[in-house]
């Protein structure tokens, strides 16, 4: 190739780069075999304890779920995961019907129209869910739960120094640790672009007044949805949102150390023209029959550039396969009765725990999905430390973020526990000294 | 060769679908103004659903299906190990809210990580967290920006960006309110003039890709160096295209204050037919204050996580970023070495100049000089034929080839921009080479008309976008009006 080239070392082919910025060589280790890389990284990563290794009570919208064998086999199917984007639409049919296939689920569970392949998770989700919002309605405040993860309105504050959106917290009631709608009241004016809440909210509490809620609401509303609960709570588009987001990794992937995740972001047909993301759309081939391409592209990045919905350009797609897969395997009644699992075992493990002396399960009063608020009468810290001793992960510890919950931590359940598994942890939870 | 890739008519899931209604007494333990009484998604026995998706799949192509020069997209063969080990449950089911002592394993990796990019890009610090290659410019600017204020520079709200930049870069820029100044390019190359006058008190940043989008390295990049700082202005890097230059020079030893870098690119982490991706950032010393929180700390014998961080600019997205991901592309490092990656760079350039020379007599690659990783051709020549550049890309499906990156960037008309990477052969690329040349000489029916071979027929994509249907509900409303 050098010969045909005119060239006699490769070292030729660099000479366009000046000797000032030359480097000789990379300051690393020399290669290793597979076989060596594959011990090496094994044995750093025993020094995890997992789900597997360790009962684990942790959620806060990453959730463990089992998830069947059929899903992991199709997504490491390679015709999948090593394509690029489906910019050529005719070599790329399996991809983009799976996707527009997960499109039509996501409608299905959240009542809206149009969603698009993915975000990279909840939290840039509701990023970009807020930037649609001001795009929308030309307002700048968003108004967002006092109960929400800390990342989430950590990130929110990140997309939100574009445009200088001012982002308000709404309090929840003490009682319920559900949305305090006369805060909300108070808070909503003319300048409200979006309200924004989740169901279940961080406490794990359904938010029972949605539809209270839409009626507060001049503005927009935005839904933070979990999907699997979507299977027996009512689709947010049936109770007034305009905007549905959530964390789709409970659907069939893994917690992977917080990523990759899906963010889940739906919305309304009249709004489609100013959504961020790919969507995928359905369309005729040369021959009239039927065919899938990427569609409304003029809203992204590589043509509309700086007036673009969103610099989105990767995007979180073959998660979304696996959602797909997830649904259709597991199915309608399948999706229904995890759902309903999940809410039984969190209620029942509330109660074992409430059970106990020094605990106090749930701290707040009404329905809850996979995960809810343990008070303990000792400081949380020892409690926290004790069950890691006793090989048992407790729940996700408050006291930083919600100093006003006092020794509080959220403590999730799904069908991945088992019996043995709750009777582990209640143990651990008595033996704390 | 000739290819023929399978062809179903796999109808959708939905269309499988029988109505269900949920039983009610199922509900009882929803909250009444909650319970959901419908709920229409297909209920099919798994083997079922499992053909169907396997179906799908073989009507999708993958680098392991054939040659995929995508240019700026650096898709080179992914090795099997790494997918191997990030389905291992000491991967896969850990959740990111574990107390520290618990994941330690995997804090080692995105630390050594870090250590491992921080040295390949000449930066002195580098966060994992940022979940694309997009958003790593996004966390670049808002990096750049943090400084600027903490400098007393609120008025640099101008981000100076060439014509062969991608899409991303203005969108980044656009996202947080910036102001863009577009430089034309002169001779494929950044025009140091016109940079001179471009810049000034309220530049916050030039973004640069080098090499760039042509696949011509910046030759006076040390100059432009000069001039962005003596502005006062910081130094971007677009790190699409760092593979061409792994272990020759760097981002940091060009001048460079920030640069972000795509695994799925140059550390060859599956891009999933469109995604995760993981876009860590480097940077200076000087912007190490206002990285994402929270910070890897190690201090000999733990790791940890630090949060207190004044300066920082907060988080871009949830936990630490993609770390199934970034794990792939520490086992991808790990089995390179510095011996390895160097060899990719030379692989990468190599192929890419040897395939320019094969294809240069019968379609022009505009602009002299060396190519890098990628060239761009112009199909401009055959319009003469009646044919054009997306014809030639759809005819090289049937020639088992995915098409390379067309109409970009905009400077070359008729763009065909082809990025071979060093995992390919002399033979694929040939193979490539006389396929192009080949389908130059077709009749321009036959162009016009492809592909023939793929599972279904030219798409017709304006007609998607004038009535778009993006889910079934969208569809059963549209059959209905």
């Amino acid at each position: 190739m050098l010969r045909a080239l005119g060239l006699t070392s490769v070292e030729e082919l660099f000479a366009d780069i000046p000797a000032s910025v030359r480097t000789q060589g990379l300051d690393l280790p020399q290669g290793m075999s597979e076989q060596d890389v594959m011990r090496h990284v094994t044995s750093i990563l025993r020094h995890n304890r997992s789900a597997e290794a360790m009962p684990t009570f942790l959620g806060a919208g990453l959730y463990d779920h089992f998830v069947p064998a059929s899903v992991r086999a199709i997504a490491s199917r390679s015709e999948f995961y090593t394509a690029y984007t489906p910019y050529q639409a005719e070599l790329s049919q399996g991809m983009l019907q799976s996707l527009w296939e997960y499109q039509s689920f996501i409608c299905e569970l959240t009542g809206m129209d149009a969603a698009n392949t993915s975000m990279y998770d909840a939290s840039t989700a509701l990023g970009e869910a807020a930037l649609m919002a001001h795009r929308i309605t030309g307002k700048r405040q968003i108004l967002i739960p006092t109960a929400l993860h800390w990342d989430k309105k950590a990130v929110l504050r990140s997309y939100a120094a574009g445009p200088g959106l001012e982002i308000e917290e709404v309090v929840y009631d003490p009682e319920t640790g559900t949305l305090d709608e006369d805060a909300l009241r108070a808070a909503v004016g003319e300048d409200t672009a979006a309200v924004y809440v989740e169901n279940p909210n961080f406490f794990g509490r359904f938010e029972e007044e949605l539809e209270e809620i839409r009626s507060i609401a001049p503005s927009l509303l935005i839904v933070g949805a979990n999907p699997i609960a979507l299977a027996v709570t009512k689709a947010p588009g049936d109770l007034g949102a305009d905007i549905v987001i959530g964390e789709g990794q409970a659907l069939g992937n893994a917690m992977n150390f917080g990523g990759p995740l899906i963010g889940i972001f739906a919305c309304r047909q009249e709004h489609l023209r100013k959504m961020p993301g790919r969507v995928i759309g359905i369309t005729k081939d040369a021959n009239g029959d039927r065919a899938f391409c990427m569609t409304l592209q003029t809203r992204e990045q590589h043509i509309r550039r700086e007036r673009a919905m969103s610099n989105i350009c990767t995007n979180e797609a073959l998660m979304s396969v696996a959602a797909a897969v997830h649904i259709a395997v597991l199915g309608a009644s399948g999706l229904r009765r995890v759902a309903l699992d999940n809410l039984r075992r969190a209620k029942r493990l509330a109660d074992r725990i409430d059970g106990l002396d020094r605990y106090t399960a749930p701290v707040f009063d009404g329905g809850h999905f996979n995960e809810f608020v343990v008070r303990s009468t000792i400081p949380y810290a020892s409690v926290h430390r004790t069950l890691l001793e006793k090989g048992v992960h407790g729940g996700l510890p408050l006291r930083t973020r919600f100093p006003e919950l006092g020794e509080a931590a959220l403590f999730a359940t799904t069908e991945v526990h088992t019996e043995a598994d709750y009777e582990h942890l209640l143990h651990a939870l008595e033996a704390v000294p | 060769m000739t290819y023929r890739q399978a062809r179903y008519d796999e109808p959708l899931l939905c269309e499988r679908m029988r109505p269900s209604t949920v039983p009610k007494g199922d509900l009882l333990d929803v909250p009444a103004s909650l319970r959901r009484e419908t709920l229409a998604l297909p209920d099919l026995p798994e083997h079922e659903v499992v053909r169907h998706y396997t179906r799908l799949s073989q009507m999708n192509f993958g680098i392991d299906t054939g040659f995929y020069p995508l240019g700026s997209c650096t898709m080179k063969f992914n090795p099997k190990f790494a997918e191997e080990l990030a389905r291992l449950p000491d991967m896969a089911r850990v959740h990111p809210e574990q107390d520290p002592s618990t994941v330690q394993g995997i804090l080692r990796v995105l630390y050594e990580l870090q250590e491992a990019l921080a040295r390949i890009s000449g930066m002195d610090a580098v966060t994992l967290q940022p979940a694309a290659g997009a958003q790593g410019e996004f966390t670049g600017l808002l990096l750049a920006r943090a400084h600027a204020l903490d400098h007393g520079d609120g008025a640099r709200t101008e981000v100076v960006l060439p014509d062969t930049a991608h899409g991303t870069n203005f969108a980044s820029a656009g996202m947080l309110g910036f102001q863009i100044r577009e430089l034309p390019s002169k001779d494929g190359r950044m025009d140091v003039k016109a940079l001179e006058q471009a810049v000034g008190e309220t530049t916050l940043a030039l973004m640069l890709t080098n090499p760039n989008t042509l696949g011509i390295f910046e030759e006076e990049v040390v100059e432009i160096a000069r001039i962005c700082h003596d502005a006062g202005a910081l130094l971007y890097y677009d790190g699409a295209n760092l593979n061409a230059i792994l272990g020759k020079t760097s981002p940091g030893r060009m001048g460079f204050d920030i640069t972000h870098i795509n695994t799925h690119k140059t550390f060859t982490t599956p891009h999933g037919g469109g995604g995760p991706g993981a876009g860590p950032v480097g940077v200076k010393k000087a912007l190490y204050p206002y990285l994402p929180v929270p910070i890897l700390t190690f201090d000999g014998k733990r790791y940890g996580l630090e949060w207190d961080r004044p300066k920082s600019i907060g988080k871009v997205r949830a936990w630490f970023g993609n770390a199934a991901v970034l794990m792939r592309a520490y086992a991808y490092i790990l089995s390179q070495g510095a011996d390895g990656l160097e060899r990719v760079a030379d692989r990468a350039v190599l192929n890419a100049n040897y395939l320019r020379h094969r294809i240069q007599d019968h379609l022009p690659v505009p602009f002299r000089g060396l190519r890098k990783h990628e060239f761009v051709a112009s199909g401009e020549p055959l319009k003469a034929k009646g044919v054009r550049t997306l014809d030639l890309a759809k005819r090289l499906m049937d020639y088992g080839i995915h098409p390379p990156t067309v109409y970009f960037p905009h400077l070359v008309e008729e763009a065909l921009m082809v990025e071979p990477t060093e995992t390919e052969s002399k033979e694929t690329l040939d193979a490539f080479a006389d396929a192009v040349i080949r389908i130059t000489k077709e009749d321009p029916e036959l162009l016009r008309s492809a592909p023939h071979n793929a599972s279904v027929a030219r798409v017709d994509e304006v007609q998607a976008a004038r009535e778009p249907i993006l889910s079934w509900r969208m569809w059963q409303k549209a059959k209905g009006a």
